[in-house]
């Protein structure tokens, strides 16, 4: 047996080597077994049992529990040893609670209130126990308890350096937690951020943790932590190892502390402030510099250290983004860490590059490694090195070496490992779209894709070869050549074979004329794979034989003869069945007209943004986490079900119904929107939730209830809104007399100006009238306008008053503009009163793309290729009223692992970016 | 907010979890969950093999000491390299406090390998990264253990047990 140290406990040594030496998993069990009920039996019978006693069965407890069985007593004991005045008990205590008691809501209070003796304890061993304890399991309650006395630890003068420590970091894990329940007083920002000049380095390193918190919730309150941060960055930087004693790691000074601040500086722009902003280069520089220099050991943990701070300054160089000469040093460095020995530095500097790659002053830089880099892909002998590769390849590329690349993946795809073919059959779908010159092009890459990995090619991809091909007439015979040509393969895959057969269902007559490929052969042809395949792929094959039918009348009774073969007429499949059944049916009694309509080709569908690139973020699951944070509990579980309404039409009605949908319902192309009353109801975005009505859509139902219906649709141009209002009677009787006003009062009078038709006096049961009219706003306003309206119904007379949901919203006009403008435009509007920001929790799932859209519905752009940060969101807009023009910039940056977001609006003028915020901080 | 660690396990080339540090609040079944994908993802990879990964939506940084992998989970944009010489000043202190440590010394010593995440890595956070101070930190824990076991063999003496 080992030594212990300090010879604590031999009963628990003993034990462990008991365990140890069991022969078979029984042994090991039945050891256990009998240790529990030996202990369960002191605990019950032995109310004298001593502390240490008491400290050593809790450790035995926490040894079993730590081999993974379950331990379902000892609790009491363990915090009764909380209280306890050896150190050694307490501590033994308090790592139980630590480990095994996380979120246990059981003693809850009692353990604070031994926190909370120890933290008022003199002993500052009792007091640094105790803030460890809430730093490992800190909670609301804690946050609540504590929001004072722990504070009050940090800021305190006699505060020894090491209670500071554990102060800071037990703040931040409150902090976390529960932002909303830990209150800091904001006399004491000042003396938090001067933690960062405290001259004890573990103080500062512990404090600029807790910093970078608190700025991410609140930057303006701590934005005297850049100059400190970058004066603290450039002593060290510039300064010898031999300057920091224990603090010099391998020769490198202070590596945590470098990297925490320039983490820190990650949170806000590059310095406004010249001489603070030259310091920053500088140091940026140094480090840049210090990467040339010969390296001081041979030690890895010296070239380790040195490089961690080295790509972490590279990480605020990408961030800052506007010094061209650092963002091509930087990009040359990694270059030369792409042909480095360590895999590590390869994989860093390829996943480095991915961001360089970003930005527009590198963009080019960063073109040069291409070659490395498909060397790289290539080479590599561990797959997620070459799954980093894919990803720069895939940021890299644009429209002059789009070719290259994806020429290149698709040949590493063939020998690819299997646990990224998928992401790189969606990466290589996407570029050669994106970049299509040449939709023949796109279309070979897509089939060749679908040849070498068909099992990798989700529905998604098939399913965006179809859409571009329906949408781009000019490739549509070229389509029916190729695909027909892939289906003669004698290996061929369904996927392949499901493309071919709706692309020849549609298309199949542009290539009829050419003797090879008569419609016999095609059919011939198609009908060799039928066997072959699922019931799913047989529904739409039978499908196009029925669009056959109408194109080539001359293989009719082909079809006819295969329709009414027993293994399709009375297949064992419903769906196979009833569409033999009905197609058969429809192709004897329909005459050739009607059928030349029915079986029409597909309209285009219309433009969304591919749901490739929905998939591409789908693809990565998350880490479930049982959240600390409540606001939204199942954002990690249902991004799946809410993306499926962001897949066109397409994808999910030809689940149910095959791929040639318009067979049977011609209207769930979903496209053939109208103002009528019915579709009003149901709403065409129905992912937009917003208890605001009208903010984020241009239609609405503003108004219901039992007798009435009353939405909206509106059209601004400019500084006006043409509107239209619909009022549903929903009753059995008529409405008489009814009128209904729009009315601004107070400021509102000289901010809008309303123009409303008269609207009819009756309205007959079960129907509805519309009024049509325009708003213009003068200048801009906040309160809404009254809407009241008064009718007889049943002869009884009937008022209803609400507020009428116009906001500022409404006048905004998009604008686009690259990064540089906006960020130039962001600058120009830095004077306090322009801007305004808030932290809010989420109250719906955090999914990007319904972010998206919901900023977009505001009215405003929702700019991508901005924010270095891809999660984040950048736009821009004009609010017009008949007077001015106000630009309007915002930025809105989630944080998933709070589930937080902060909004930032830019106005140029004063109080609107205020009124803005106020517009949208609960819509998220 | 970013939790700079989310969780570090230490475990046997034979799989055998010998430390678990949670940053995170996660229930007991995902931890056992998590715990048994990463060992057989990690106990999969070749030696030549980069020391990070991705996995799910976090970054697993590892390194093998010995018979021992010691396995940190942090964030995406974290950085992987100081990451990596967290683990080996944690290695070195538990080297140097139980000189030359193996892994008989953290299966025996099991809190004290917890005391000593403590004082150096508090709430996913560096805390401390001073290998003197926090070496002394424990060691100043050992002096207040040996007193007070000293206290309690002088009263069992004073009561004629010892």
């Amino acid at each position: 047996m080992p030594t212990m140290r300090g010879d604590a406990m031999r009963g628990l040594a003993v034990f462990i080597s008991d365990i140890r030496n069991c022969k078979s998993r029984e042994a090991e069990l039945r050891r256990i077994n009998k240790e529990l009920t030996n202990i369960r039996q002191r605990f019950r019978a032995d109310k004298t049992l001593d502390g240490y006693q008491k400290k050593k069965y809790v450790c035995k407890l926490l040894f079993i529990f730590l081999l993974g069985h379950d331990i379902d007593f000892g609790y009491m004991e363990a915090v009764n040893l909380l209280s306890s005045n050896k150190y050694t008990e307490k501590q033994i205590g308090y790592l139980f609670i630590s480990v095994i008691m996380n979120s246990s809501t059981e003693m809850k209070q009692l353990i604070i209130q031994n926190i909370r003796n120890d933290l008022q304890s003199r002993n500052p061993i009792f007091i640094n126990l105790a803030l460890q304890c809430v730093a490992n399991i800190g909670d609301r309650e804690m946050a609540v308890a504590f929001t004072n006395d722990i504070p009050r630890l940090l800021i305190s003068g006699d505060t020894l350096d090491a209670v500071k420590q554990s102060a800071a970091l037990c703040l931040l894990r409150l902090h976390r937690t529960s932002p909303d329940s830990l209150q800091l007083n904001t006399e004491w920002t000042a003396r938090i951020i001067h933690l960062l000049n405290d001259q004890h380095l573990g103080v500062a390193t512990a404090a600029v943790s807790l910093i970078d918190a608190l700025v991410k919730r609140s930057p303006d309150e701590y934005k005297g932590c850049i100059n400190l941060a970058v004066s603290r960055l450039s002593r060290i930087v510039t300064s010898s190892y031999t300057d920091f004693q224990d603090y010099t790691y391998y020769f490198v000074p202070a590596p945590w502390l470098c990297v925490k601040l320039l983490r820190l500086l990650q949170n806000y722009p590059p310095p406004d402030d010249p001489s603070i902003r030259s310091r920053l280069n500088e140091c940026l520089d140094t480090i840049l510099n210090k990467a040339q220099e010969p390296l001081k050991s041979k030690k890895v943990q010296h070239s380790n250290a040195r490089n961690a701070v080295l790509f972490e300054a590279i990480n605020l160089i990408i961030h800052m983004d506007c010094e061209s000469s650092l963002l091509v040093r930087a990009c040359n460095q990694l270059g030369q860490f792409l042909q480095n020995r360590e895999t590590n530095l390869r994989y860093l500097a390829l996943e480095s590059m991915c961001l360089l790659a970003t930005s527009e002053f590198s963009h080019e830089a960063v073109k040069k490694h291409q070659e490395t880099v498909i060397n790289a892909l290539k080479s590599e002998r561990d797959v997620s090195v070459r799954q980093r590769a894919v990803d720069l390849l895939y940021a890299m590329c644009d429209r002059s070496n789009a070719q290259d690349i994806v020429q290149e993946m698709l040949t590493y795809l063939e020998t690819a490992d299997y646990t990224i073919r998928e992401e790189m059959v969606l990466k290589i779908a996407i570029l050669s779209e994106k970049y299509a010159v040449d939709y023949k092009w796109y279309l070979d890459i897509m089939l060749k894709l679908i040849r070498i990995a068909g099992d990798f090619v989700s529905e998604e991809v098939w399913y965006r070869v179809i859409q571009v091909v329906v949408n781009r007439n000019d490739v549509q015979s070229y389509a029916a050549k190729i695909a027909f040509e892939a289906l003669q393969a004698p290996a061929c895959h369904e996927n392949m074979v499901k493309v071919a057969g709706y692309i020849l269902g549609e298309y199949g007559n542009l290539i009829a004329l050419d003797p090879r490929s008569t419609p016999l052969i095609q059919f011939d042809l198609l009908h060799s794979k039928y066997h072959l395949c699922s019931p799913t792929t047989r529904c739409l094959i039978l499908s196009t034989y029925m669009k056959f039918v109408n194109l080539f009348p001359e293989i009719k009774h082909h079809i006819q003869d295969i329709l009414r073969h027993d293994s399709n007429y009375r297949s064992s499949d419903v769906e196979i069945q009833q569409r033999a059944t009905e197609y058969l049916k429809l192709s004897e009694v329909c005459s050739p007209t009607v059928l030349a309509t029915v079986l029409e080709i597909m309209p285009p569908y219309p433009e969304k943004q591919s749901p490739l690139l929905v998939r591409l973020k789908q693809k990565k699951p998350l880490m479930e986490s049982e959240g600390a944070v409540e606001p939204t509990s199942s954002a990690t579980t249902t991004p799946v079900t809410v993306y499926i309404d962001d897949v066109p039409k397409l994808a999910d009605t030809a689940q149910q119904n095959g791929l040639l949908v318009s067979l049977d319902t011609p209207e769930s192309n979903g496209h053939y929107e109208d103002s009528t009353f019915s579709s009003m109801t149901k709403p065409a975005t129905s992912t937009v939730q917003s208890n605001k009505k009208f903010l984020l859509k241009n239609s609405d139902i503003i108004f219901e209830n039992e007798l009435i219906q009353i939405g909206i649709k509106g059209e601004t141009t400019k500084s006006s809104m043409e509107i239209e209002l619909y009022y549903g009677n929903k009753s059995n009787f008529n409405m008489t007399n009814f009128s209904s006003n729009i009315i601004c009062t107070g400021e509102l009078e000289s901010e809008l100006r309303m123009n409303m038709e008269p609207t009819k006096a009756t309205i007959d049961s079960r129907a509805q009238i519309k009024q049509s009219g325009t708003i213009d706003c003068l200048k801009d306003f906040r309160d809404l306008p009254k809407m009241s309206i008064t009718f007889y119904y049943n002869n009884m007379p009937q008022k209803i008053d609400f507020s009428f949901p116009i906001y500022l919203n409404k006048y905004i006009e998009k604008a686009t503009m690259d990064s540089n403008n906006f960020f130039l435009r962001w600058k120009n509007l830095e004077k306090s009163s322009q801007e305004f920001q808030k932290i809010f929790p989420a109250n719906f799932p955090m999914i990007y793309d319904d972010c998206h859209q919901k900023l977009e519905g505001f009215g405003w752009s929702s700019l991508t290729g901005i924010d270095v940060n891809t999660e984040n969101f950048c736009g821009a807009g004009i609010i017009h009223t008949t007077t001015q023009q106000i630009g309007c910039l915002y930025r809105l940056e989630p944080n998933k692992q709070a589930k937080m977001y902060r909004l930032t609006i830019r106005a140029s003028r004063d109080g609107v970016a205020k009124r803005l915020v106020e517009l949208l901080e609960d819509q998220f | 907010m970013v939790v700079i660690i989310q969780f570090i396990l230490l475990f046997s080339r034979q799989g055998k979890l010998r430390l678990q540090k949670w940053y995170t609040s996660q229930t007991e079944k995902s931890k056992k969950k998590i715990t048994r994908e990463l060992v057989a993802t990690v106990l999969a990879r070749k030696p030549k093999m980069s020391s990070f990964l991705e996995w799910k939506d976090l970054k697993i940084v590892y390194k093998r000491y010995a018979s021992l992998y010691f396995c940190c989970a942090i964030e995406q944009d974290d950085n992987e390299l100081l990451t990596l010489e967290t683990i080996h000043r944690y290695v070195e202190l538990l080297d140097k406090y139980f000189g030359s440590v193996c892994e008989l010394d953290i299966i025996f010593n099991f809190e004290k390998a917890y005391f000593i995440f403590d004082e150096f890595i508090l709430g996913g956070e560096i805390q401390e990264t001073s290998k003197k101070s926090v070496l002394k930190a424990i060691n100043d824990q050992d002096v207040i253990q040996e007193e007070e076991l000293e206290e309690k063999r002088s009263v069992l003496e004073d009561l004629g047990l010892a």
